[in-house]
């Protein structure tokens, strides 16, 4: 049950499944914490994709794509509406 | 359907949160910086493209009115990519908020005019008065004048607001005639798919044509008045 790493700095798929609770918890929630995270998923995206010599254009399609998901949940309320079905 | 014409450019808001904050941030996410010489082919073709505009741009004013590139190009870049994203499905333009749009132009408009009337005013109010008018037609002259000066903040916001608004409104329009006719009849839904892809072309070319003219017009301004 007990991992080599300590707990605090493992990543989350090296986690065993009953110390996910405690893990989530040990995980700093400050602002410059949420921030440090933001920051180092964009690096790892930016790295993957972006740093590369010959980028692509799956980059810029895979960004666009998660703009328009995230667009359609936003206005998904109104969208309901018009489906075509007998019963609203 | 008449309700939700306009649906699409309310504010967006979720949980009360302003969320049109991140919408128009959003456009920086994809324009990287980088402080190498030899870069990643995005951030090249980005610097090339914009040493293209801005040579354009800036070549026609003096070494004054030069001090704006960076104001001008950022201008370009900022309303083409919103106006770009906007036609993506569902997506959201800040550019068809005319309170946006008034608040881009009149700042620029009014820092072009008072910096003319600050370092050369004589010249800038020489720009009342074309010149060889007969004399009895100054004074209405001047009238107009004035009012053309006054109206030039206000024409550069609504100009944008209503063209990106019109576009997307018509392709709204347009997309829901098709969908409507396709159980009526096939082959008018067909010649109306053909004038919504002919449509869409349309407002790739408006959206950029539209951030250019903005910042051709502001640039105008400020070459007036240097």
């Amino acid at each position: 049950m007990a991992s080599v790493v300590p707990l605090k700095e493992e990543k989350l798929l090296e986690v065993e499944l009953g110390e996910l609770p405690s893990w989530i918890l040990m995980r700093d929630f400050t602002p410059s914490g949420i921030a440090g995270a933001f920051q180092r998923g964009y690096y790892r995206y930016y790295n993957e994709y972006v740093n590369v010599k010959r980028g692509s254009i799956a980059r810029l399609s895979l960004v666009l794509a998660a703009y328009v998901v995230f667009n359609y949940r936003r206005s998904h309320k109104e969208l309901k509406h018009e489906r075509p079905r007998k019963y609203h | 359907m008449n309700e939700n014409l306009f649906a699409s450019f309310i504010t967006p808001m979720m949980f009360g949160l302003p969320l049109v904050t991140l919408i128009v941030l959003f456009p920086s996410l994809l324009f990287p910086t980088s402080s190498r010489l030899v870069n990643n082919r995005l951030i090249s073709l980005q610097q090339w493209m914009l040493q293209l505009v801005s040579k354009q741009m800036m070549s026609i004013h003096n070494t004054k009115g030069q001090t704006w590139a960076l104001m001008l190009m950022s201008l370009i870049l900022f309303i083409g990519s919103t106006n770009l994203l906007g036609l993506l499905p569902h997506s959201f333009t800040p550019t068809t908020q005319l309170s946006m749009n008034l608040g881009m132009a009149i700042p620029l408009w009014a820092g072009a005019v008072i910096t003319g009337f600050r370092n050369k005013t004589k010249t800038s109010l020489a720009h009342f008065l074309p010149q060889g008018t007969p004399t009895p037609l100054i004074p209405m002259l001047v009238i107009i004048e004035t009012i053309s000066l006054f109206i030039q903040p206000v024409a550069l916001a609504v100009r944008l607001t209503a063209n990106i608004t019109a576009g997307h409104l018509l392709i709204h329009l347009i997309g829901g005639a098709t969908l409507a006719l396709m159980s009526i009849n096939t082959t008018t839904a067909l010649i109306t798919f053909i004038i919504l892809i002919l449509l869409t072309v349309l407002e790739f070319a408006v959206a950029m044509i539209q951030a250019y003219v903005f910042t051709l017009l502001v640039s105008l301004y400020l070459h007036d008045n240097t």
